[in-house]
């Protein structure tokens, strides 16, 4: 077990130095932050000198050997626009997206998997067609349009929930968290609702195949031979066997939540990490970039070992390689 | 105190159906028969014939489009055909007990052994945990397991094939059933343990005075555990008696090419000192939707005439001894005369 999270840190870092060298080249191809940050009426002198105070004025290669240094010693480096380590002004960001997320993910999760064992216990039925059809819905329909449409309805025409922003939060620890009140809670239900609308389809149509399959299973032929009530059946017979798919892609999608709740941040003015990526993007603020690309691939590999964990522990036939040594 | 013992199954013009787009087929045809309680009924027929659709007939289990569309089942005196998905549900696994065809898929993958034989009691006797697990541990003790402890805790995988299904065996066993249903149990293992398993079995259901109904395509294991045979052709049981009137006396021409397709039966040599051939049955079982009018087995029979055009009525040719064809064949024609 050690054995095996410790060559998995070890592939990490291997992920994670080669993702820093292709997200530094790419960063660095786009754009000429000096154009946006300095005075267009500038001297040459100034320019030339705000480009040595950035480190601009480097070769790439020479610009990439001081942010590694840097890096190892874990400082990403200070971003252009607001002067502040690029990390600190992301991981400020971080509760907000990561609050969002947890909250979606459980709606899709919650919902998602009672809906997708009824449908894939009742395929024939009204209520299950019903089910598919809406899951189709939530596939197809871009998450923008839903964001919108959702605005449209329960905050301007409706008027019961507000429409953008964060609302009150309380600390925890020192971390800001809306959960905790109830206008919190009315100001996340929207974004995270128009989050999870994919995850939610997606978790669906997984459990509803997944049902399907293993009621076909002679194992659960047997079960019902033993004389156990449906709910046994279905609860722990069926469950624990779809389960286990159902983790892997859930553990995955958490991490593309994360990071791709851009569209979501947006449209709800929702203050998260995406939307300073937004907005970091449009001002070549490059280190806030390449912290934030660094940062996401750093919880997809933790999400990753995390979902391997929780795998082995669900499907006994399982074994972690280098755990048995 | 020689009063015949009441029958613990009767099986009386059972017909399962499936609805099909095209119409229905009929996949078990009116098929009747009894098991008393000790008894080993052998189920013999080739693949498709309709044994294992018989058997989950009997446990209420046939899935839709498939339904039971005729006939009575009868356990202990007791009309099954009606009861409520409830009455069923506590019968099963408890009256009535099934093994199923392959060992490697009927232990669920992701449950220990524990859970799957403890949850098996509970859901028909109000028992502690414990109680049950001591339960569950004296029946795989009971079907030979060594270190039963230490199984409890395994998951199926852990187990070889021949363990798994006498882990199934003993799930069957938990509850002392009135009935067994031995669907194949032991085709998927080698012979040895099949032996094994065979005997066991029979010593256990005898003892404990439980029918068995043990399901198999092989004459050879049915010659040497069964106390009656049914033979089913197409769905339909086409010769039934003792295993003595049945294998040495085969009335039916179909249970006669089951016989000479047997390599136990042909092991003699002949006066010459060579084994005789294998004589396999001309042409092949029908599919479901293509089962000829009149009697199934007519394209394949040497003996066919006119009137086999019409569905042979079951004849009583000896006592027990029921066969459904016009032109059965004369007892001297058997096996061993
Ligand atoms: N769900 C179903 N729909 C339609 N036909 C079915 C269904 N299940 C079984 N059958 C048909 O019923 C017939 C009897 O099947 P059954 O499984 O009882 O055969 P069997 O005698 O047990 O054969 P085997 O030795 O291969 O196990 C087969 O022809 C099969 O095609
Ligand atoms: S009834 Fe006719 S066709 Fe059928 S087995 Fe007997 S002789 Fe053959
Ligand atoms: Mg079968």
């Amino acid at each position: 077990m050690t054995l095996f999270i410790l060559r998995r840190m070890l592939q990490a870092f291997n992920v994670l130095f080669v993702m820093s060298l292709l997200v530094f080249a790419g960063v660095y191809a786009i754009g000429n932050p000096l154009d946006l940050l300095v005075d267009p009426n500038a001297t040459a002198e100034d320019m030339a000198r705000a480009a040595a105070s950035l480190g601009l004025d480097q070769p790439l290669w020479a610009q990439y050997a001081r942010f590694l240094g840097n890096a190892l010693q874990g400082d990403l480096g200070n971003s252009f626009i607001h002067g502040v380590p690029a990390l600190g002004l992301i991981v400020e960001r971080l509760p907000a997206t990561l609050e969002l997320a947890v909250v979606a993910m459980l709606i899709a999760v919650l919902l998602g998997i009672p809906l997708g064992l009824w449908a894939g216990l009742r395929p024939d039925s009204w209520s299950g067609r019903t089910i598919m059809a809406g899951s189709i819905l939530g596939f197809s329909l871009p998450t923008f349009w839903v964001g919108l449409m959702l605005i449209m309805v329960f905050a301007v025409q409706l008027g019961w929930l507000p429409a953008s922003g964060r609302g009150p939060t309380a600390e925890v620890l020192g971390v800001p968290i809306s959960l905790l009140t109830a206008d919190g809670w009315r100001h996340l239900l929207l974004p995270a609702a128009n989050l999870a609308l994919f995850k939610l389809s997606l978790i669906i149509r997984l459990t509803r195949s997944g049902t399907r399959e293993a009621l076909l299973q002679d194992y659960v032929k047997f079960a019902r031979a033993k004389g156990l009530s449906n709910a046994r059946v279905v609860g722990v017979h069926v469950l624990k066997n779809i389960l286990i798919p159902i983790v892997t892609v859930v553990g995955l999608e958490f991490g593309s939540l994360i990071a791709f709740s851009v569209v979501t941040e947006s449209i709800f003015a929702w203050p998260g990490m995406g939307k300073l990526l937004l907005d970091s993007i449009t001002q070549l603020d490059r280190p806030v970039v390449v912290a934030y690309l660094l940062l996401v691939v750093t919880l997809y590999v933790v999400i990753n070992l995390a979902v391997d964990l929780l795998y082995a522990a669900l499907d006994p036939r399982v074994r972690l390689a280098g755990a048995s040594q | 105190m020689n009063a015949p013992r009441e029958p613990t199954l009767v099986v009386d013009r059972l017909t399962t159906r499936f609805a099909s787009r095209s119409g229905a087929v009929t996949a078990v045809d009116e098929v009747s028969f009894s098991v008393a309680p000790g008894e080993v009924l052998g189920l013999v027929g080739e693949s498709g014939s309709g044994k294992s659709l018989t058997g989950f007939s009997i446990l209420g289990l046939v899935d839709p489009p498939g339904e039971i569309a005729a006939g009575s089942i009868r356990l202990k005196g007791r009309e099954l055909r009606g009861l409520s998905a409830r009455e069923w549900r506590a019968l099963r696994g408890d009256r009535i007990a099934m093994i199923f065809q392959d060992p490697m898929m009927t232990l669920n993958p992701v449950l220990r052994i524990d859970t799957q034989m403890i949850e098996t009691v509970r859901a028909h006797r109000h028992v502690g945990r414990d109680a049950a697990r001591e339960l569950a541990r004296d029946a795989l003790a009971r079907v030979g397991i060594p270190s039963p402890d230490e199984r409890l805790r395994a998951y199926p995988h852990q187990l070889s094939g021949g363990m798994r299904q006498r882990v199934a065996i003993a799930i069957a066993l938990l509850n002392a059933p009135d009935l067994i249903i031995a669907d194949e149990p032991t085709t998927a293992l080698d012979v040895t343990i099949q032996a094994q398993i065979l005997f066991e079995m029979q010593t256990l259901c005898r003892e404990s005075g439980t029918a068995l109904i043990w399901i198999t395509h092989d004459l050879a294991v049915v010659a040497g555990l069964a106390d009656r045979v049914c033979v089913m052709y197409a769905g339909r049981i086409v010769e039934q008696g003792s295993t003595a009137q049945v294998l040495e006396t085969p009335a039916h021409p179909y249970t006669r090419g089951l016989l000479d397709s047997t390599p136990a039966a042909n092991a003699q040599p002949d006066e010459g000192g060579q084994p005789q051939p294998l004589r396999q049955i001309p042409g092949m079982a029908p599919s479901l939707k293509e089962i000829p009018a009149g009697c199934a087995f007519r394209p394949r029979c040497t003996h066919a005439s006119e009137l086999c055009e019409q569905v042979p009525p079951a004849v009583e040719l000896a006592p027990g001894h029921v066969a459904r064809c016009f032109h059965p064949l004369p007892a001297t024609q058997g096996v061993k005369p």
